[in-house]
């Protein structure tokens, strides 16, 4: 972004923080972009004519006399055709080495859609894993996370979800990201033939964590303009969204704020809202959905980052390894979709409901009388069925690497029940038991 | 004259204004940028500056900018056009706005100026009128709806005239009033009222004594509310606050519901105006929508007007009330309205309570519940506003300063428990940690023993004991091993499971199952104790868990099935042979 006539060039700063400068100047607009320096900077704050710039990449080596230039805009990208296949930094430059994107320029996290013109979502994600399609069925438009431990696949199991899930459109937005995890993300994209449809905006552990802040707007702005413009699905992928909060803290730190919960910001809840609930079906057809990753600490749900997420977004997803199989399950207790009641029975067969809640129930007894076997008193027949179940159950649906179509789960599943169990231990309606329950005739 | 100012500093969406003129605490005033005028509210002001809080994200304000302060505080516009409406915190009609985003500024009226509403006149010249009375009655939807003498005039009035039953429009001058020094002060059908002020146009407001029915049993069977009521409902998230309370908002014996969906999801919204107006009210036999007025104000939405929606909300239920009619309003989430206050307080830098929050916040969550309320009007009829809120506990901790300022004003606790949700035992209201203080109430004991049945109160404490009971056994059966207890604890603990699976757990998604009248509530009740009370006989605690998984499984067919209907009476039948097989004769 370089100089342009009649622009004013400041050069007087008069404080600096390791995140901000301050300088005394008029007209200016609250949230505009400037360049100190060459470096991108924003307007957080305008007392009178005294004016305090966030600079992203830090303030290390701003002398007092910099070149200060007020650009007269929020952020903007420059949206287009063009976008699919490309990868960006955090201010939407190519990083690519590809040319500049032809298109017209918008500015990022902009207006929020009106709810009355919100469209209720009701299409169903078929993502071929039935830890999620059978148990917690995702819906386009919703906003859903993985709730994982740092040394989890979370990445892994999120690339093969979005390339499963048959999106016309998938926008990576990468926080933080190790250089590792992003070259992850662009081989198993090319080696799908995938890479066309993809959009990135990628700011790795290299690049100055305050950047971070701008990526999932980018990503965002970029979803917006094919969910409106071309009507396309559009899924966008976020990872990780606990590094995109502590860019807040450091910020909200260095502005003096006094923090609440967990050293966050008092507004996290309102900052992260703002992003996941673009998360939209628009009536003309066009979706945004946000599957996000927040990297928990030690499986703690109650820091205030995965507490305000659960909040806000429509459920979340656990992963967990289970030790009796020795493969990744998502775990079908934590996890839970809140969108799946638009489609399970609607759009899959009236059975899927009950037939899940019937599973997870019985799911949950094995747990209890794996404890009683923990605490070394004697299992009943029953706890053993039990047990037995949730093997089976684990192996042949909550493993991450099923990929199987939703009826075939649905049928998988009262095999796995009639096998173990009588008819009034599952406690199904009658009626369905007697329509899909019977599938050996017996 | 307005008082004038322009921007001297801005601060996410706090802005610091210099005046020329008096302005007043919560006074609105609007900045006035090139393209659009802003909403703002005063909340603070130090000698010559004045902070306000701007409705609105403050992106390319600059310094210099105008402000307009409009003399007045945030308003309610109260007419006939409220029902069914979808407005944003500030009562803007969200349907009026064009396009699909929100553009900041697009403030639409909150009623329809032009449409004809057939006026009936209640009062007659020469009647002494005061403020609330009803001058004459409009059909809204099939509600009357009740045309008052504005509620900001006080003392006593006499009517001069009074326009004949015919069609008029809102702004229509319908009456004319004379004060007591003979001035004339035209009505017409709309009038306004602050939001943070509580309309006290009553005559006494005594305590709650109907009860309320939702359909839900475990607030009904176990912690009933009563008309004009306050509860709420905290609990983590995924543990089902929002589906319990759209089941309220679907179910509950009320003329109107009110939603205030403050800061919270837009999809859940979203769901209410998708299906409100295909589902049918049970008792009206009209569709939902018909009764329901939605404040949305959803987490993306400016986070100043979160408080303002549930002040919104609630002074249209008073408005209603006065017209005799029973309001639920339900709000979700109070927390979002509180947080909202502590980004405020944060950035005026005020010191801060505990975990960041505003001190007075107990105050203000206090003042607002108290709101809510059966009341006598002066005409001799009755009205209430029973308010139901949700709290959304950081890390589901209830010792934080939301949950514990609420418990203070709020009399129904329906705690929510983790536990149940992860076992999916919905609704997960834990029944023995929650509580109804109403059912201490002499006047609702009285009012049930008449209306509703003689024992329902007695049913209530016992199925309580029985649940305590149950989780105690359970816990002993734990400690020491299935065999290492009597059988008696286990029939004791299954006991309770009858009553757990069959009158708490309620699947909210089947259609018959979704809602249980007060009697229907009361058979089943009748038919869980008639278990508890039977004496059965079992050799060793491995006949327990399958017999009473065989009790339960066919009492959740009754649920499942119509009242009374064949299948009901099918699998009541095999109930009774179940316990025929067991019980011990004496």
């Amino acid at each position: 972004m370089g100089t342009t006539a009649f622009q004013k060039i400041h050069t007087k700063i008069e404080h600096i923080t390791k995140a901000t400068c301050s300088l005394r100047a008029e007209g200016v607009g609250y949230e505009e972009m400037a360049s100190v320096d060459g470096r991108l900077a924003q307007v957080v704050k305008i007392e009178g004519d005294l004016i305090t710039l966030q600079i992203f990449s830090g303030t290390e080596g701003i002398s007092t006399d910099a070149e200060v230039i007020f650009l007269g805009h929020a952020p903007k990208l420059t949206v287009g055709e063009e976008l699919s296949g490309r990868f960006f930094n955090a201010y939407g430059e190519p990083i690519d080495g590809g040319p500049d994107v032809d298109g017209k320029e918008i500015e990022i996290g902009g207006p929020s859609v009106n709810p009355v013109r919100r469209e209720q979502p009701s299409e169903l994600i078929a993502t071929g894993i039935a830890g999620i399609d059978l148990n917690n069925t995702l819906v386009t438009g919703q906003k859903i996370p993985f709730f994982a431990d740092p040394d989890q696949p979370f990445n892994q199991v999120m690339a093969m979800v979005a390339l499963r899930a048959k999106a016309d459109k998938i926008v990576l937005g990468g926080m933080g990201l190790t250089n590792d995890d992003y070259l992850f993300f662009k081989n198993v994209f090319e080696n799908a033939g995938a890479l066309d449809r993809i959009t990135s905006f990628v700011n790795t552990t290299d690049d100055p964590p305050v950047e971070r802040l701008l990526v999932p707007d980018m990503a965002l702005t970029a979803a917006e303009y094919f969910a409106v413009e071309e009507n396309k699905n559009v899924l966008v992928l976020l990872t990780d969204m606990t590094l995109y909060a502590d860019a807040l803290s450091i910020v909200s730190n260095r502005m003096d704020q006094i923090p609440s919960k967990d050293s966050m910001p008092g507004s996290l809840y309102s900052d992260l809202a703002r992003l996941y609930e673009k998360a939209v079906q628009f009536p003309e057809g066009g979706s945004i959905t946000i599957i996000a990753v927040t990297t928990l600490s030690g499986g703690d749900i109650t820091h205030a980052i995965p507490d305000n997420t659960g909040y806000i977004t429509e459920g979340q997803l656990f992963l967990r390894r289970d030790t009796d199989i020795g493969k990744v399950i998502i775990d079908p207790f934590r996890s839970l979709s809140r969108l799946k009641q638009l489609v399970i029975g609607k759009k899959t067969r009236e059975d899927h409901p009950q037939v899940m809640n019937a599973s997870i129930r019985l799911y949950a007894d094995a747990a209890n009388a794996k404890t009683k076997l923990e605490n070394g008193f004697d299992l009943t027949d029953y706890d053993e069925r039990t047990i037995k179940f949730a093997k089976n159950y684990s192996e042949k649906l909550l493993a991450i690497d099923i990929n199987i179509d939703i009826d075939e789960m649905t049928n998988t599943a009262w095999d796995l029940l009639n096998s173990h169990f009588s008819v009034s231990e599952i406690g199904i309606k009658a009626e369905l038991v007697e329509k899909y329950g019977n599938r050996n005739g017996n | 004259m307005n008082t004038k100012g322009k921007v001297v500093g801005i601060i996410a969406n706090l802005v610091t204004v210099k005046v020329d003129g008096p302005v007043s605490q919560n006074e609105i005033c609007y900045i006035h940028t090139n393209e659009v005028k802003l909403m703002a509210e005063v909340i603070r002001i130090s000698k010559e500056n004045t902070y306000i809080q701007v409705f609105e994200s403050t992106r390319g304000l600059k310094p210099g900018t105008e402000v307009v302060f409009t003399g007045h505080m945030l308003e309610a516009t109260l007419g006939p056009g409220i029902l069914s409406k979808i407005y944003d915190g500030l009562q803007h009609d969200l349907n009026k706005m064009e396009g699909v985003m929100l553009q900041k500024g697009d403030y639409t009226s909150a009623l329809d100026d032009d449409k004809l509403w057939e006026f009936t006149p209640i009062a007659k010249e020469g009647d002494a009128v005061v403020a609330a009375s009803w001058l004459g009655e409009v059909k809204e939807n099939w509600m009357p709806h009740k045309i008052m003498v504005p509620f900001k005039l006080e003392g006593s009035y006499t009517v001069k005239s009074i326009v004949a039953k015919g069609e008029y429009k809102i702004n229509d001058t319908i009456a004319v009033l004379l004060d007591a020094d003979g001035n004339e002060i035209p009505v017409c059908m709309v009038q306004k009222w602050p939001v943070k002020l509580p309309i006290k146009s009553y005559s006494e407001k005594p305590r709650p004594f109907k009860l309320m029915e939702t359909g839900v049993r475990v607030i009904d069977s176990l912690n009933p509310i009563v008309e004009g009521g306050t509860g709420f409902i905290p609990g983590p998230f995924g543990t089902g606050k929002t589906v319990l309370q759209h089941a309220l908002s679907k179910q509950a014996d009320a003329d109107m519901i009110i939603v205030a969906a403050c800061g919270e999801r837009a999809n859940e919204v979203v769901e209410i105006f998708a299906e409100f107006p295909e589902l049918e009210d049970p008792r009206s036999g009209r569709k939902l929508m018909e009764r329901t007025t939605i404040i949305a104000n959803t987490s993306n939405m400016p986070v100043a007007a979160r408080e303002a929606s549930v002040y919104t909300a609630m002074t249209i239920a008073e408005y209603y009330r006065s017209m005799g009619l029973k309001i639920l309003l339900l709000a979700d989430s109070t927390s979002r309205w509180a947080q909202a206050l502590r980004e405020m307080s944060n950035r005026m830098e005020e010191l801060p309570g505990p975990d960041a929050f505003p001190m007075d916040l107990p105050a203000i969550i206090s003042n607002f519940y108290a709101r809510a309320g059966f009341v006598f009007l002066n005409n001799g009829n009755s009205g209430s506003v029973t308010f139901v809120g949700t709290v959304s506990p950081a890390g589901g901790n209830l010792k934080e300063p939301v949950t514990e300022s609420t418990k203070k004003a709020a009399r129904c606790f329906y705690a929510l428990s983790q536990e149940r949700a992860d076992r999916k035992r919905y609704p997960a209201i834990d029944a023995v940690d929650s509580y109804s203080k109403y059912i201490e109430y002499p006047e609702l004991q009285d009012f049930i023993k008449e209306n509703v049945s003689p024992e329902w109160v007695d049913n209530i404490l016992l199925a309580k004991n029985i649940l305590i009971k149950g989780r105690e056994a359970y816990e002993q059966i734990n400690i020491l091993g299935d065999d290492g207890v009597p059988v008696d604890y286990h029939e004791e603990f299954w006991k309770s499971e009858v009553i757990d699976f069959v009158i708490l757990q309620q699947d909210a998604f089947d259609k018959i199952d979704a809602s249980s009248s007060i009697e229907r509530q009361q058979y089943m009740m009748k038919k869980v104790l008639g278990v508890y009370h039977a004496k059965f006989n079992f050799e060793t605690f491995e006949e327990v868990n399958p017999y009473f998984k065989r009790i339960i499984n066919v009492c959740k067919q009754m649920n499942y099935s119509e009242f009374k209907s064949e299948s009901f009476q099918k699998s009541e039948k095999e109930l009774e042979e179940i316990i025929s097989e067991k019980i011990m004769m004496n």
